[in-house]
């Protein structure tokens, strides 16, 4: 099959001043597609052909190509990863296109993921997040019996849920906003449906949503494209359930070195 | 008092924020509609209504002051959130789609600035009397000094004006459609059997409270409502 390709190409990393830089969308035309291949190996060939003519080939993010790693996405047609529900970049297929088609390929557009290179944009910033609290803090030494602490069945599929987040950004990408509301209601959700993460639940969401703040990424309008993007299908509950945790947390707080009023201690 | 200024600067605080003015604000659209659903009532009972409030003298300005409080924050926070967000996106998508956002919740800064558009114009044809003074002087003629009746109906039976109350219905409508489940979202009620009668309901109270506006803006150019000679 044939395809006309619109790309992103972009030389120069996006700074705070100048997040354009000398990107720019390129034309390319690819006549042996196969429908079998993936929307990558299609990149591949494409750029087989670019640097068999001498010129720079289009720089993409991949690693697994199975759909678990996070690594891949990109914005097609102006949807992250794709026509495809549930389904990463990767493993994305050119079945899901018409022959002849006009394919539109950018990077995820947000101020927090500067764009590296043409598609590759730097998402250190979900990586400052988790940093942030998203993790419990335990003693490290030998495991304890998988059922000393136990756990309802229904919790943990909620947990679980939240737990398949590969961190792809794609949410970020969707979002008329730029907001990461379903990333850190993933990490928040995940935690605070288990026992060992109910321990630092109140210095998880805060810490989470500052760390969020601090990075520059948008505010939630509850228009859920995120969550129709999503390779992993995170609902958007785990974002009410983040602002839930985060509105708990700031009613308990108490202000640093106060003492508390009318309580017993 | 830092410690709520904080709150307010951060994304969660500020979406909150939205959502308890939102709450708030419909609260007093509800309020209106019922008061204004009392043109149908005839001049009496509608005037005596406009005169129970006109007297209650403290208590009516705790309210409109409140209300301009809650407004002013609605639309502060509004302005905020969307210049935060408008700079998290500097760069747009050359070729832009959605897969299952509403046109409602696409457009809630348009119908917003459109409805504070439609307020500024409303509180100065029927509360300080500016665009149509020859109307507002009908407010003072009636019995007890109240006829809020003949002031209703005489601008009504403007097409124009008819015509531009009945318009902002619309907004208001794509407004609240989006803006009710939202805040349910925001205030963190997402719940499998809930959620989606949130939705229905959000549909079926923002088509009620634009519904009834629309009616009191064209009864009585249907003939419905009788203008006050």
């Amino acid at each position: 099959m044939k395809v006309v390709l619109h790309i992103w190409r972009q030389t120069k990393r996006s700074t705070e001043q100048d997040h354009k830089q000398d990107g720019r969308m390129v034309r390319y035309e690819l006549a042996d597609v196969s429908p079998d291949m993936s929307f990558l190996e299609m990149l591949d060939v494409l750029n087989e052909h670019l640097i068999g003519r001498g010129e720079e080939p289009v720089a993409f993010d991949h690693d697994c190509r199975e759909g678990i790693c996070g690594s891949c996405g990109v914005v097609i047609d102006g949807v992250p990863h794709g026509p495809e529900r549930g389904t990463t970049t990767c493993q994305l297929h050119m079945r899901s296109f018409q022959d002849g088609a006009e394919i539109w390929i950018e990077p995820w557009r947000a101020a927090a993921f500067p764009v590296v290179r043409d598609l590759v944009v730097d998402r250190s910033a979900f990586d400052r997040i988790v940093q942030a609290g998203a993790y419990i803090s335990v003693n490290t030494g030998a495991p304890q019996d998988a059922n000393a602490i136990p756990v309802p069945k229904a919790d943990a599929d909620r947990a679980f849920d939240a737990a398949t987040c590969i961190g792809c950004g794609a949410c970020v990408a969707a979002c008329k906003n730029a907001s990461a509301m379903l990333f850190v209601g993933a990490k928040v959700s995940h935690f605070a449906h288990l026992p060992q993460g109910r321990v630092e639940r109140e210095r998880r969401a805060r810490n989470l949503v500052a760390a969020m703040d601090a990075e520059g990424f948008g505010n939630c309008t509850n228009q859920y494209e995120c969550e129709a993007v999503c390779p992993k299908e995170i609902p958007v509950r785990v974002i009410a359930e983040m602002n839930r945790e985060y509105l708990r947390a700031k009613v308990i707080e108490q202000p640093a070195g106060g003492k508390q009023i009318g309580g017993h201690g | 008092m830092t410690w709520l200024f904080d709150f307010w600067r951060s994304s969660i605080g500020g979406k909150v924020t939205m959502a308890v003015t939102g709450l708030l604000l419909f609260g007093f659209v509800v309020a209106h509609l019922l008061g204004n659903l009392q043109l149908f009532a005839g001049p009496e009972r509608l005037n005596a209504y406009a005169k129970m409030l006109a007297d209650s003298g403290a208590l009516l300005w705790v309210a409109r002051i409140g209300l301009l409080v809650v407004f002013v924050v609605h639309v502060v926070t509004a302005i905020r959130l969307s210049r935060a967000n408008k700079s998290a996106r500097p760069v747009a998508y050359q070729h832009e789609d959605t897969v299952q956002a509403t046109f409602a919740s696409r457009s809630m800064v348009f119908s917003g600035l459109s409805l504070l558009a439609f307020v500024v114009y409303h509180l100065l044809h029927f509360t300080f009397g500016v665009t149509n003074p020859e109307h507002f002087a009908r407010k003072g003629v009636g019995a007890g000094g109240h006829d809020v009746y003949a002031m209703v109906t005489t601008s009504f039976a403007v097409p124009a004006i008819a015509i531009a109350y009945a318009a902002f219905q619309i907004v208001l409508f794509l407004h609240l459609r989006h803006g009710i489940q939202s805040l349910a979202q925001t205030l963190g009620l997402n719940h499998g059997r809930l959620t989606p009668l949130i939705g229905k309901l959000s549909v079926l109270l923002a088509a009620l409270i634009a519904g009834g506006n629309l009616l009191l803006a064209l009864s009585v150019q249907l003939g419905v409502v009788k203008v006050a000679s």
